[in-house]
């Protein structure tokens, strides 16, 4: 490796180097050729869970049981889908599972985007040491939390309800809270200034000049919100007990642990369970990788 | 004088008007966060660290039995040293291999590669689809006799382990699954990777140095507070796991993938032993404090902070 570098950056190429500069060249583009080979090899293996499961969800009942695998299913059984989905009320939990998600997105961007205003553009006592103990709330384990509200909840006979699934939303969440104030801390504050000069209250600073300059970075939050909530197990498995009000996530559970289910109705319904993320994700990809970029890089 | 005071005042007036306003805006602003802190947070430990000292089932009554709870778990409930032998397994396995895959596939695509952001959405979309559906999915992908893996491992001639049935494969199973979700920290490494100052490498290679050195000394230190990062959150991550090891082998087989969450879940929330689960739960919150500190005190020695050259 050295040598080829002395090569490259020695001024004078005389003659007889002629050959290990191909040399040179030769190992870069096979070096270059490595990388794309891994990548595309990884590509392939990261993909194959995906197809695997559309594969199967559109498979006739003795493919999916066939050694070697079969992965492209002949015939295609489309009807595996609309089967699976009379087989228990998924338009129920998934209509449950977006009131859940959207009233929990409401809540997570109004209390966040308050809190990490204030943590990002005001100055008052405490504000520092408030927010060290923020972040220290995310080393916290929920389950530390998880049995006392629970308590709670039930005396206030919400338990068999959505309430306990939304309402801690709208009293913020560290992780959110830290990704705003990070973006609002790279905002210009001269667009503050501006805004009080012209006699712009606090919260029309917010509600004017940063709220509408944040679009994507509450997008992203939403997004995440939207993710952990439509995927969260453990809390409503807690909480819900009557399948009227099952989420998604119980709703498959229910549906892997039944023994008449057929594994391609199964990999049909998971589908079915993963498409709005998909289409999130397609949909706001770009923006979701800065997100977490903005959470990872400035702590 | 007198003019002098009436400036100082006039200046002073309306600029502690602005600073007292404010401070009580500020405090208006984080009262969401701050009343769901103290309650859901702050009120909520001091209320389970109460509860971890009680004998208490779900509601009806309970009884003070001290630190009875906490030497219980040492001396008289096998299943808490498996399930944190498990999740200690899960941990120290998962989160290095996932650190250092997600960073080889970060080098990967930095290296000015052609369709970029086709490979990077491939390798970040199984991390933002997780839970129960994905969980179904790989319970299937490990199926012994119908599932690809075992199908792929037989191209190679290789007959692979009944996977999430055996003691010793199950957990190794969750593991590979958990390498799947690399995407996010592969994201946050890549950025890392591309914020390094090409100057940087410029410099080394005039000094003579190689790839291999400049990935030794440009690459790797520059990177250290990233790593750092991604270490403490897929460390708290990773021991809180839940889902996967309920919903792909309910803990089995034979308790080889009961994860100390679950083992709280099944304390708490199945056989209603409020005050055991408390415990349960602060020894877990201890743990994670005591790794966090541990990785924190050595990153003194291995991170390597850019503004500490600017002192």
């Amino acid at each position: 490796m050295a040598e080829t570098t002395a090569i490259e950056v020695g001024k004078r190429v005389t003659p007889w180097q002629g050959p290990s500069r191909y040399v040179y060249l030769g190992r870069k583009i096979s070096q270059r050729g490595l990388v794309y080979l891994l990548l595309l090899a990884g590509a392939i293996l990261f993909l194959i869970p995906f197809v695997w499961m559309l594969s199967t969800s559109l498979k006739e009942g003795p493919q999916v049981y066939r050694w070697p695998p079969v992965w492209i299913p002949d015939p295609v059984r489309f009807d595996n889908y609309t089967k699976a989905w009379n087989l228990l009320p998924f338009v129920q939990f998934y209509w449950n599972t977006v009131r859940i998600s959207f009233l929990s997105i409401i809540g997570t961007v109004l209390s966040c985007t308050l809190a990490a205003y204030g943590f990002a553009r005001l100055r008052f006592r405490g504000r520092d040491i408030l927010f060290v103990l923020l972040l220290a709330t995310l080393m916290l384990p929920n389950q530390v939390t998880m049995i006392p509200q629970y308590i709670w909840f039930a005396k206030l006979g919400w338990v068999n309800t959505y309430l306990p699934l939304i309402v801690p939303s709208f009293f913020g969440n560290p992780f959110s809270i830290f990704l705003l104030r990070q973006f609002f801390m790279t905002l210009p504050h001269e667009l503050d200034d501006a805004a009080k000069i012209d006699g712009c209250s606090f919260f029309g600073i917010y509600a004017k000049i940063i709220l509408p300059l944040s679009k994507a970075a509450v997008g992203v939050v939403a997004i995440f919100s939207f993710t952990y909530h439509w995927n969260d197990f453990l809390y409503p498995l807690i909480y819900l007990q009557s399948i009227e009000q099952f989420t998604i996530s119980l709703g498959l559970r229910m549906f892997q642990t039944n023994t008449f289910v057929d594994m391609q109705s199964l990999m049909a319904m998971s589908v079915v369970a993963l498409i709005p993320q998909l289409v999130i994700f397609f949909i706001a990809q770009r923006h979701l990788v800065q997100g977490v970029v903005l959470s990872g890089i400035k702590g | 004088m007198a003019i002098h005071e009436m400036q100082t005042t006039r200046s002073r007036r309306p600029r502690f008007g602005m600073r007292a306003r404010e401070e009580v805006a500020g405090y208006l602003f984080i009262l969401p966060w701050l009343i769901g802190f103290l309650v859901f947070t702050a009120g909520a430990m001091i209320y389970s660290l109460y509860l971890s000292f009680f004998d208490a089932d779900f509601l009806t009554q309970s009884t003070f039995t001290g630190v009875t709870n906490y030497t219980q778990m040492f001396t008289d409930d096998a299943l808490w040293f498996k399930a944190m032998r498990n999740t200690l397994y899960y941990s120290f396995i998962s989160v290095p291999l996932l650190t250092i895959l997600a960073l080889m596939i970060a080098l990967l695509l930095n290296q000015k590669v052609v369709g970029l952001s086709f490979f990077r959405t491939i390798y970040y979309l199984p991390s933002v689809v997780q839970g129960v559906a994905v969980a179904i999915l790989w319970v299937w992908l490990f199926h012994p006799d119908f599932g690809p893996i075992n199908g792929l491992l037989g191209l190679f001639g290789l007959s692979g382990p009944a996977w999430l049935s055996t003691e010793e494969w199950a957990m190794p199973a969750i593991i590979i699954m958990s390498l799947w979700g690399v995407g996010g920290s592969m994201i946050i490494f890549l950025a890392g990777l591309q914020g390094i100052s090409q100057s940087f490498y410029d410099a080394a290679s005039i000094d003579g140095a190689g790839p291999l050195a400049s990935f030794w000394h440009i690459t790797v230190p520059m990177m250290t507070p990233t790593i750092f990062f991604s270490l403490v959150l897929g460390l708290i991550g990773s021991f809180q796991m839940f889902t996967q090891a309920y919903v792909m082998t309910r803990g089995g087989p034979n308790n080889a993938t009961l994860t100390y969450v679950m083992h709280i879940y099944n304390k708490g929330f199945q056989q209603f032993h409020f005050g055991y689960a408390s415990a349960l739960a602060w020894v877990l919150f201890i743990v994670i404090l005591l790794f966090t500190m541990l990785i924190l005190k050595s990153s003194t020695a291995w991170v390597y902070y850019e503004g500490e050259l600017k002192k």
